[in-house]
């Protein structure tokens, strides 16, 4: 091989792996310029609650991006496995059963997808959007439209901290070492890289594909399901419409965090990154007394910011691929 | 000179980190064909590249009819009579004939196509050129050859003074090729230039008039045809002098690793049977479409197969998956490594443990370092070339990245290894390489069943070969038996039809 592919590889691989941390740093810095607030402990525990559960979602996009997959109902899951561990909550007092619902709740969603992805061949886009609309629409039967208010102990797990620690925050440290090790120490990760990078070369090397498939849609309702009991009991409510377009913010983190859509590439410290990147984004927006409207454009920016990034840098590795085989 | 056409002086072209073309100057000229040769990486792509204006040269020149030129972009190079047909043909399946012919240049009559004029000239061409399509019969239902023809026609039907073929015959049949010469012969008679990239010896002497030869970037020799020969030719593209093409060595042969009975799959492959033993490298000749991939795949449990009996080690084991052949300890290099060997994003360390990784799984945690170990040595061994085991497999050359395919299958420590065209699209110095590690593999005493549409590399490297004819295997050859011919003969059924006339 010649020198040049080498180092055009290597530049993408720093360029890709690092400058996403640079961002968050000079965020971080701007930030605490403009409002001296930024790093007061008050906001900094109250926006880490809010970032926690759309951090989680985005675990769970970037393991199913990572495969070639994505989920659209991840929101709308939510809101149905959060609202009825609510409910349960209620009826029983038991939160460990509560936590149960909503983790059976939002992986049997996710199996179903799965199922449709795997045994019908849909594809994820299609299979997740009609999970969307099903999932949104059996948290408002079950509801009847309306709120579950008075939640009692249920709310210290979104509202808690432990020490100095937000509880969701220590949910989010934990489920990202659960990522991490998942991408990083085992089969199942490399086989979703695998599948996302090539799936017939993965076939061709022994990988079971659907398997991997449904393992990755499960871990994803693992993550939604806990994601769910924390919206809820931050908002102190069992809301059927909460969380509308969480799926969004999820992807949005990913891709931002260097997940690429193109499937193969993708690490669950970048997904932090771009999770927090989104999150004091909006935050400092917020802190800055930006019309909220004019956040909307500046989040729309950022993604295609992100999503051209991601093509610059696929289209780069083309390139010198292209080079390195018809030279 | 007058008959000069193109004249390319002392170009040279760096990229970040590499100088790529080092001061070439090439010769074509009117009504003769130039050979380019030269192995993978050598600059050919680069060059062609610069005189189809894709990139521009750093320093140098480009002369065409003694005049120096500048050529921005590939549209400014059709305008200078220069057209390019690249290997892979870049077509539009649902266009039809005619929309393609004038894709790009559709006449326009008060704003809006002109679609008579398109009909009345693309009939005229294809009359002229005695071409019996239809001008509305869509591309997708045309064979690579006929496309490739269309291409030749478009670049007459745009004046091209100067041709550019990369590889044409790469994915086209004998029969074709020949077409493709003739063609090639009426251009020439008409005065066109015409530069022919090539890897393949055979056809290189046949059709060249001058054969230059490029290395790393440099052009090393340029000379009349007349001059050269397959061998000269052969060590001025890698640099070094290949003693024999095929190091064959006497292995012993052993117990019987593989014994396939009455394999069927209605409809693909009927009644298939055949042994390797341990040590033996096995061959598969045929045609393409003689079934031959469909067999390996369904051996490797990639397609599910009809009905028959698989035996490895004399162990008869069914086979339903790729998991169940990897237990059984047959694994197979699938044709096509970019669609179905390799996972191009990743790096070697991932693409070689893909299929072995619950190796390095011990008590839940992946031991990268012990994954490094391993990779690092088996790379060795197989002395790929790239900076480092996390380097991405889409940035390494093609006969690298096979390599990496191979390893994958190596740290399985297969007792049959199936080889589907092992050796396509990588070049002459990769290839001997491959050729060398077919025989250590043999030594240790592994069954190797090669697929490969090259004649001379299974003459060169088996023990025996079976040769398949539609679906079926229509003879044995040993190696005493081998000629082009014979094979040829099963291959194409003659010898059957023989067969059953007497």
């Amino acid at each position: 091989m010649s020198s040049i592919n080498r180092a055009r590889a290597t530049w993408a691989t720093i360029t890709r792996s690092y400058s996403i941390y640079l961002v968050l740093i000079v965020l971080l810095v701007i930030s605490s310029v403009i409002n001296p607030n930024f790093f007061s402990g008050t906001n900094l525990s109250n926006v880490t609650r809010q970032i926690s559960v759309t951090t989680i979602l985005a675990f769970g996009e970037t393991i199913l991006i990572i495969c070639g997959l994505l989920d659209l109902s991840s929101g709308s899951v939510l809101a149905l496995s959060g609202l009825l561990s609510v409910a349960c909550f209620k009826a029983t007092g038991s939160m460990s059963l509560a936590f149960g619902v909503a983790i059976a709740v939002a992986m049997l969603c996710n199996l179903l997808s799965a199922l449709m992805v795997t045994r019908f061949a849909a594809p994820s886009f299609i299979a997740t959007l009609a999970m969307q609309e099903m999932a949104r629409g059996a948290a408002l039967l079950f509801s009847k439209g309306q709120n579950i208010y008075q939640i009692g102990e249920y709310v210290k797990l979104g509202q808690g901290s432990l020490g100095f620690m937000p509880i969701p925050l220590l949910f989010l440290l934990g489920l990202f070492g659960m990522t991490w090790y998942i991408l990083k120490n085992t089969c199942f990760g490399r086989s979703l890289y695998a599948i996302g990078g090539n799936q017939e070369a993965a076939k061709a090397s022994g990988i079971d594909v659907n398997r991997t498939k449904i393992m990755a849609f499960l871990v994803n309702g693992l993550l939604v399901g806990i994601a769910g009991v924390l919206f809820m009991s931050r908002v102190n409510a069992g809301l059927p419409n909460g969380a509308v377009n969480y799926e969004f913010q999820g992807l949005t983190s990913s891709i931002i965090g260097g997940t690429s859509f193109s499937g193969g590439i993708g690490t669950a410290g970048g997904t932090v990154v771009g999770a927090f990147i989104v999150g004091f984004l909006n935050n400092i927006m917020n802190l800055a007394n930006i019309n909220s409207y004019m956040q909307q454009i500046a989040r729309g920016a950022i993604i295609s910011l992100a999503v051209i990034y991601d093509i610059w840098t696929k289209n780069r590795r083309t390139r010198s691929l292209v080079q390195s085989v018809t030279k | 000179m007058d008959s000069y056409k193109l004249q390319v002086q002392a170009i040279s072209k760096s990229f970040p980190g590499v100088l790529a073309l080092d001061g070439i100057s090439l010769t074509a000229r009117k009504g003769s064909v130039l050979v380019l040769c030269g192995e993978n990486g050598a600059g050919k792509s680069t060059l062609m590249k610069i005189i189809n204006g894709v990139y521009q040269p750093d320093r140098g020149a480009i002369l065409i009819d003694g005049k120096q030129v500048h050529i921005r972009n590939p549209i400014q190079a059709r305008a200078l009579g220069i057209s390019m047909i690249f290997q892979e043909l870049n077509y539009i399946p649902e266009m039809t004939v005619e929309e393609s012919l004038f894709c790009g240049r559709l006449p326009v009559k008060f704003g809006r196509v002109d679609w008579k004029t398109v009909r009345a000239k693309t009939l005229e061409l294809l009359a002229q050129e005695h071409l019996p399509y239809s001008p509305t019969m869509k591309m997708k239902d045309l064979s690579v050859s006929d496309i490739q023809m269309l291409e030749i026609l478009k670049a007459i039907s745009n004046d091209a003074s100067i041709l550019i073929m990369d590889e044409p015959t790469s994915a086209i049949t004998d029969r074709e090729v020949e077409r493709l010469f003739q063609k090639i012969a009426e251009l020439k008679a008409r005065g066109t230039a015409i530069i022919y990239i090539s890897h393949k010896m055979d056809e290189i002497f046949r059709i060249a008039d001058d054969i230059t030869i490029l290395r790393d970037g440099r052009m090393v020799d340029s000379r009349p045809r007349a001059e050269l020969d397959i061998d000269q030719v052969i060590a001025l593209m890698v640099g070094r002098k290949l003693e024999n093409n095929y190091p064959k060595r006497p292995i012993p042969i052993g117990a019987e690793a593989l014994r396939v009975d009455h394999l069927d799959t209605p409809g693909v492959f009927h009644d298939i049977s055949f042994s390797a033993r341990a040590g033996e490298i096995v061959g598969f000749a045929g045609l393409m479409g003689a079934g031959r991939t469909e067999v390996m795949r369904a051996l490797f449990g990639l397609d599910p197969y009809g009905s028959g009996q698989i035996e490895i080690g004399g162990k008869p084991v069914v086979i339903r998956s790729v998991k169940d052949s990897i237990a059984a300890k047959l694994v197979m290099m699938t044709e096509d490594r970019r669609r179905y060997g390799l996972v191009a994003v990743r790096s070697i360390s991932e693409n070689v443990t893909l299929s072995s990784l619950r190796r390095f799984i011990f008590h839940g945690w992946l031991h990268k370092g012990k994954e490094k170990k391993v990779v690092t040595d088996i790379c060795g061994r197989l002395s790929v070339k790239a900076p480092s085991v996390n380097t991405a497999v889409e940035a390494l050359s093609g006969g690298n990245q096979q390599k990496v395919v191979l390893a994958k299958w190596m740290l399985n420590d297969p007792d049959v290894l199936i080889m589907d065209e092992p050796t396509r699209g990588i070049d002459v110095g990769a290839k001997y390489e491959i050729y060398k590690l077919m025989g250590d593999l043999a030594a240790e005493g592994k069954a190797l069943v090669i697929v490969s549409s090259e004649l001379p590399e299974l003459i060169g490297m088996c023990d025996r070969i079976y040769v398949m004819c539609k679906g079926e295997i229509a003879g044995e050859l040993s190696r005493d038996q081998f000629t082009q011919e014979a094979i040829m003969r099963l291959a194409t059924g003659i010898e059957k039809m023989a067969r059953e006339a007497s």
